[in-house]
């Protein structure tokens, strides 16, 4: 559905009104994954692999099943059989097969009359391990005689001869990049490396389940996306889909991490096997430990460019682990890697590589911040080394429409050099760069994505609106969606509410990822309202006897389309809804489609930082996030994507960091250890809302969930780089590794 | 377990002495909570001592102070002609953890819990604080820094607890000043910790104590770092002296909150910087 270049002149749009959820939120009423209970519920708790890596020889249950309060025990043992591909990788990943594969792996669980003898029971269930080598690093794991985690894993892509745990390659590009170095002023090479990340939501995983003998099941849960819940757990229980309703529950979180599906499979086996209710909630250090922290990186960087700034060529390889599994996003990290830049010769390779960790998960537009962090830090060299202008750097190899990408597509409309325009243009970057400090400018690139979506829309006697939607809302959608159907139907905001439906009430949507819940659902709500309007057309034209092609619908009213329609007093909504039993039966407005039009979205960060030299403390000063949103729906909310995704970066690039021992094991499974920003090492951060609007939906929404966390790294990095005067080229930039560049240089 | 909140200390002696297995002494409860929720004590007695009478109480004794071992960090830092005394103690107690910590969390629980990254204890080492233990031989004063043996241990014998902490007269002419390095900017775990405390005559040091944590098994009382500023105005050579005589004193661990290099680097940079705050509150 293309952009509508008509509608220009909205009532609501762009407006920030209160967010139906809020007083919910704010009076503790919302209801989130740990917050639902069943009458005669079980508690369940997971037991977990100390190991990096161990064959698990057998374990025994039975003292544990004979202990008090406990209702029943699974293993890999009652789980379906036979999978294959990813659902094996999944089922896998839930509960450990042969072999624990990390530390953390679920081994096996306990359902019991509280959580404290659920606890208790798994101190009583001995497993025999047979202790295995490991490797936690994705540059050891390519190594000749690293240990292996699987045989066989490998993909087709994978080159031969590569170590067993290399599982996925990829390459592209154009042009002869050695010609195109041999043609530059400057060329600089070097490598890069970034840790593995936890996307920090503060809830936990957390699920209700039931399910009976006949494998009918219920789940209550807090994740992005209930239908593939739905999905995953049916093929790891053997049972169908459908069989099993899914309900999404309030999410405190999730950026990815809640894409994938960890706890509720075996809460599902505990209730099947108990007959009872059962309720799973991870603790803190399980989230750390057993959910999906982002890949880590290795990456070789080389970058040519004249004396005036031109880019003449690139190259990058990517080296990316993902845990004990296929999966690391390398292919991302290659694509977005020189995607801001229109260059004549740009190559880019990417390795998948497991190791001992647990297997990664979606981390806001997965596999780009790293890149950026890489290619732009070189670029930040080059221009300080030639003495040029970052930003006139950038804007002369930008990307625009037309501008061959580095990944082959021919760019369509993008927003790139408006926001570089914007950035030139805003005051932060006129002011002086503080005394002891640095200014780091970075490009972000994310794709977008349509995906599967079903939407409905009903009408009820009073003129209100009943909107079901089936991507849940992890960033206030539901006030976008209130939005767009109030602005086509043309009544109010709060005539409206939004509901995130369950699985047996919709046609299945795709998990909310790839920051399309206001692209494709907003795209899908506003056709239902379209679909709607018909309907209300077509009752207004029976009422009055005239073609329905005579009646169009402006500002909530059925009118005569002109004189010789006819002359009607114009109909409400509300009257037309008021009769609709009597007209024709329920007016349901509806819209099912996968939506090919996401518009890919550029952001540029600006930023200031002060480095303590005696210390290698940073802090983070003034902070701008300019970015294009197409069409900013509610410009709050849209803000603070911004702010989120520099918030989280601020926190990758300085001091959050997945720490493994000699052992294998994760050393700072906490909040205490494992360093995510407080309130007060944030700066304020400012934002500019660019809008070029995104040919491929009505109003012009590009997603910006993801974006905002592409150039923070590289930002902070530079500016950190140009405080501390050394260039800092592993990520997290904590004070010890930037006491130590110190010392070094 | 047992949960057990005598009203006078002689009966919490006497149930901590009756106890055959594991006995724990409860004050604000932020570390001895947080350990039982862990899984990683499983005590068989505890013994609340927030219902004897006094425990709250901070009076003034002999120019100095005596704090009560249920006192908060709140009631603490509420305190104005303590923390007027003894800013630098002060401070460091109420670097401890957030506001709903603060509410609890005791100076006698922190050193108790015998951490060498523990926030007050330098700060109270620096101040040459006393701690007073009753036990079922009565009651002794014990230096602080003689009450940490060595991380998560204590020189207290079965059955003796602590009663309140006294810090000293403060004297004229003096300042003191604690500081920690996290690499937030809050609700973090020292990777180093400095305390100086010290008296001028005139523009030179007259005498000092200062004072590191999380360099070493236990906090420290550097007598060397002292002697590198006492007599002098903290010139620069004293500074560096200071710094050097710091960081010699160091044996800490690399972990991962820190590396070895980084903690002896940064014991020096700290015990200056606190050193120069101490000497200008001194000045008044
Ligand atoms: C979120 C959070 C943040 C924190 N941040 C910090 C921080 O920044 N810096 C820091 O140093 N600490 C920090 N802590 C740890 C803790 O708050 C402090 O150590 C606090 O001072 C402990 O005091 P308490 O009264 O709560 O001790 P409790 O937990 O009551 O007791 C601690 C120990 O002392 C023993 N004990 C208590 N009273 C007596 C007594 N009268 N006689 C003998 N033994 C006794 C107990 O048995 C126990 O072993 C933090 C804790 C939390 C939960």
């Amino acid at each position: 559905m293309a952009f509508d270049e008509a509608k220009k002149d909205f009532n609501l749009i762009g407006t920030r009104p209160a967010r139906p959820d809020g007083i919910d939120k704010v009076t503790g009423r919302a209801q989130f994954g740990a917050d639902k209970a069943a009458p005669g519920q079980l508690h369940a708790a997971i037991l977990r692999s100390p190991h990096a890596h161990a064959r698990i020889k057998s374990i025994d249950t039975s003292a544990a099943e004979k202990a008090k309060g406990v209702k029943g025990i699974v293993t890999r043992a009652d789980f379906a059989t036979g999978l294959k591909g990813e659902m094996w990788n999944k089922l896998e990943n839930v509960m450990a097969g042969e072999k624990a594969l990390y530390d953390g792996h679920a081994i096996a669980a306990v359902a019991a009359t509280s959580a404290l003898a659920a606890k208790d029971a798994l101190k009583l269930i001995k497993v025999d391990f047979e202790v295995l080598d490991h490797v936690t690093n994705v540059d050891e794991s390519m190594k000749d005689g690293a240990p292996v985690i699987r045989e066989g894993a490998a993909g087709p892509s994978t080159p031969e001869g590569m170590h067993p745990n290399v599982v996925g390659f990829y390459s592209s590009g154009h042009g002869d990049v050695d010609a195109g170095f041999a043609d530059a002023d400057l060329v600089i090479e070097d490598t890069f490396t970034t840790e593995a990340t936890h996307q920090g939501y503060i809830e936990p995983h957390a699920c209700l389940a039931q399910m009976g003998k006949d494998g009918k099941g219920e789940v209550w849960c807090c994740t992005q996306g209930h239908f593939n819940v739905a999905k995953v757990c049916g093929h790891l229980l053997g049972t169908e889909a459908s069989q099993i309703r899914v309900t999404a529950s309030e999410i405190g979180g999730g950026f990815g991490g809640k894409t994938e599906v960890f706890i509720e499979p075996v809460a599902l086996a505990l209730a099947k096997k108990t007959n009872r209710p059962v309720k799973l909630v991870m603790s803190r250090s399980e989230v750390f430990r057993a959910s999906g922290p982002t890949a880590s990186a290795s990456m070789d960087i080389k970058i040519g460019m004249k004396k005036d700034g031109t880019m003449t060529a690139g190259r990058g390889v990517f080296r990316l682990q993902g845990g004990a599994f296929p999966g690391a996003p390398g292919t991302f990290t290659a694509m977005c890697a020189f995607a801001p830049y229109a260059l004549e010769n740009v190559s880019q390779e990417a390795y998948d590589v497991m190791t001992n960790r647990p297997k990664q998960a979606a981390y806001r537009a997965p596999g780009s911040p790293m890149a950026a962090f890489a290619v732009e830090s070189v670029v930040d060299e080059l221009c300080n080394q030639l003495g040029l202008d970052p930003i006139e750097v950038r804007l002369k190899n930008a990307s625009r429409e037309g501008s061959k990408a580095s990944f082959g597509i021919n760019w369509p409309r993008i927003g790139l050099v408006e926001c570089l325009e914007a950035a030139k243009a805003h005051p932060h970057y006129s002011t002086a760069i503080p005394e002891n400090g640095g200014r780091g400018v970075s490009c972000g690139f994310w794709f977008n994505h349509g995906g599967e979506t079903a939407v409905s829309l009903a009408l009820a006697e009073d003129g209100t609106v009943s909107l079901s939607v089936g991507t849940p809302d992890i960033g206030g959608s539901r006030a976008s969606m209130c939005m767009m159907a109030a602005e086509e139907l043309g009544i109010k905001y709060d005539d409206i509410r939004t509901t995130i439906a369950d699985t047996a009430t919709l046609g299945y949507n795709e998990i909310s990822h790839g920051s399309r819940v206001t692209y494709a659902s907003g795209l899908a709500t506003i056709e239902a309202a379209r679909d709607t309007i018909k309907k209300l057309c077509k009752r207004a034209a029976a009422k009055w006897g005239i073609d329905e092609d005579a009646v169009y619908w402006e500002d909530g009213f059925a009118k005569p389309s002109g004189p010789n329609a006819g002359e009607f007093e114009p109909m409400s909504l509300a009257k037309i809804a008021s009769k609709m039993g009597a007209t024709g039966g329920p007016i349901v407005g509806h819209y099912e489609a996968t939506p090919e039009g996401a518009g890919v979205s550029f952001a540029v960060h600006i930023v200031d930082a002060e480095v303590d030299k005696e210390t290698g403390s940073t802090s983070v000063g003034r902070y701008t996030v300019i970015q294009d949103a197409g069409k900013a729906i509610h410009p709050s909310y849209v803000e603070g994507q911004f702010q989120g995704g520099a918030a989280q970066g601020i926190g990758w690039a300085l001091n959050e960091e997945y720490i493994y021992g000699e052992d294998g094991r994760l050393q700072n499974a906490g909040f205490l250890d494992y360093r995510i920003p407080v309130a007060s090492d944030l700066p304020m951060i400012d934002t500019v809302i660019v809008e070029v609007p995104n040919p491929g939906h009505p109003y012009g929404v590009r997603g910006v969930g993801e974006t905002s966390i592409c150039p923070p790294l590289a930002a902070i990095a530079n500016a950190v780089s140009n405080a501390a005067g050394v260039r800092m080229k592993s990520l997290p930039m904590s004070p010890p590794r930037i006491l130590k560049a110190l010392d070094e240089a | 377990m047992q949960y057990q909140a005598p009203d006078s200390f002689d009966a919490a002696v006497t149930l901590l002495n009756a106890e055959q297995g594991m006995a724990r002494v409860l004050a604000g409860g932020t570390d001895v909570l947080v350990q039982l929720r862990a899984g990683t004590v499983e005590p068989d007695l505890i013994v609340d001592i927030k219902r004897i009478p006094g425990v709250h109480d901070i009076t003034a004794e002999d120019g100095g102070w005596r704090i009560g071992a249920a006192v908060s960090g709140v009631e603490l830092n509420a305190h104005a002609d303590l923390c007027a005394d003894w800013p630098g103690v002060a401070e460091a107690h109420d670097l401890i953890g957030s506001t709903q910590v603060q509410g609890r969390a005791t100076l006698t629980g922190n050193l108790c819990t015998a951490s060498p990254a523990a926030d007050s204890v330098p700060a109270m080492v620096a101040a040459g604080a006393t701690a007073r233990v009753q036990g079922s031989n009565g009651t002794r004063d014990v230096a602080v820094e003689a009450v940490g043996t060595g991380p998560f241990k204590v020189s207290l014998a079965q059955g003796e607890v602590i009663t309140s902490i006294f810090l000293p007269a403060r004297g004229a002419n003096g300042g003191d000043a604690y500081l920690r390095f996290i690499p937030r900017t809050e609700m973090d775990i020292a990777v180093v910790g400095a305390a100086v405390s010290l008296t001028l005559d005139g523009d030179k040091v007259a005498s000092a104590r200062v004072s590191l944590g999380a360099v070493a098994p236990t906090v420290l009382l550097v007598e060397g770092a002292a002697n590198a500023i006492i007599g002098t105005s903290l010139d620069d050579a004293a500074m560096d002296k200071l710094a050097a005589t710091a960081s010699a004193a160091c044996n800490p661990i690399s972990d991962k909150r820190g590396t070895v290099e980084f903690r002896t680097k940064i014991a020096g940079v700290l015990a200056k910087r606190a050193a120069k705050i101490a000497y200008d509150r001194a000045k008044g």
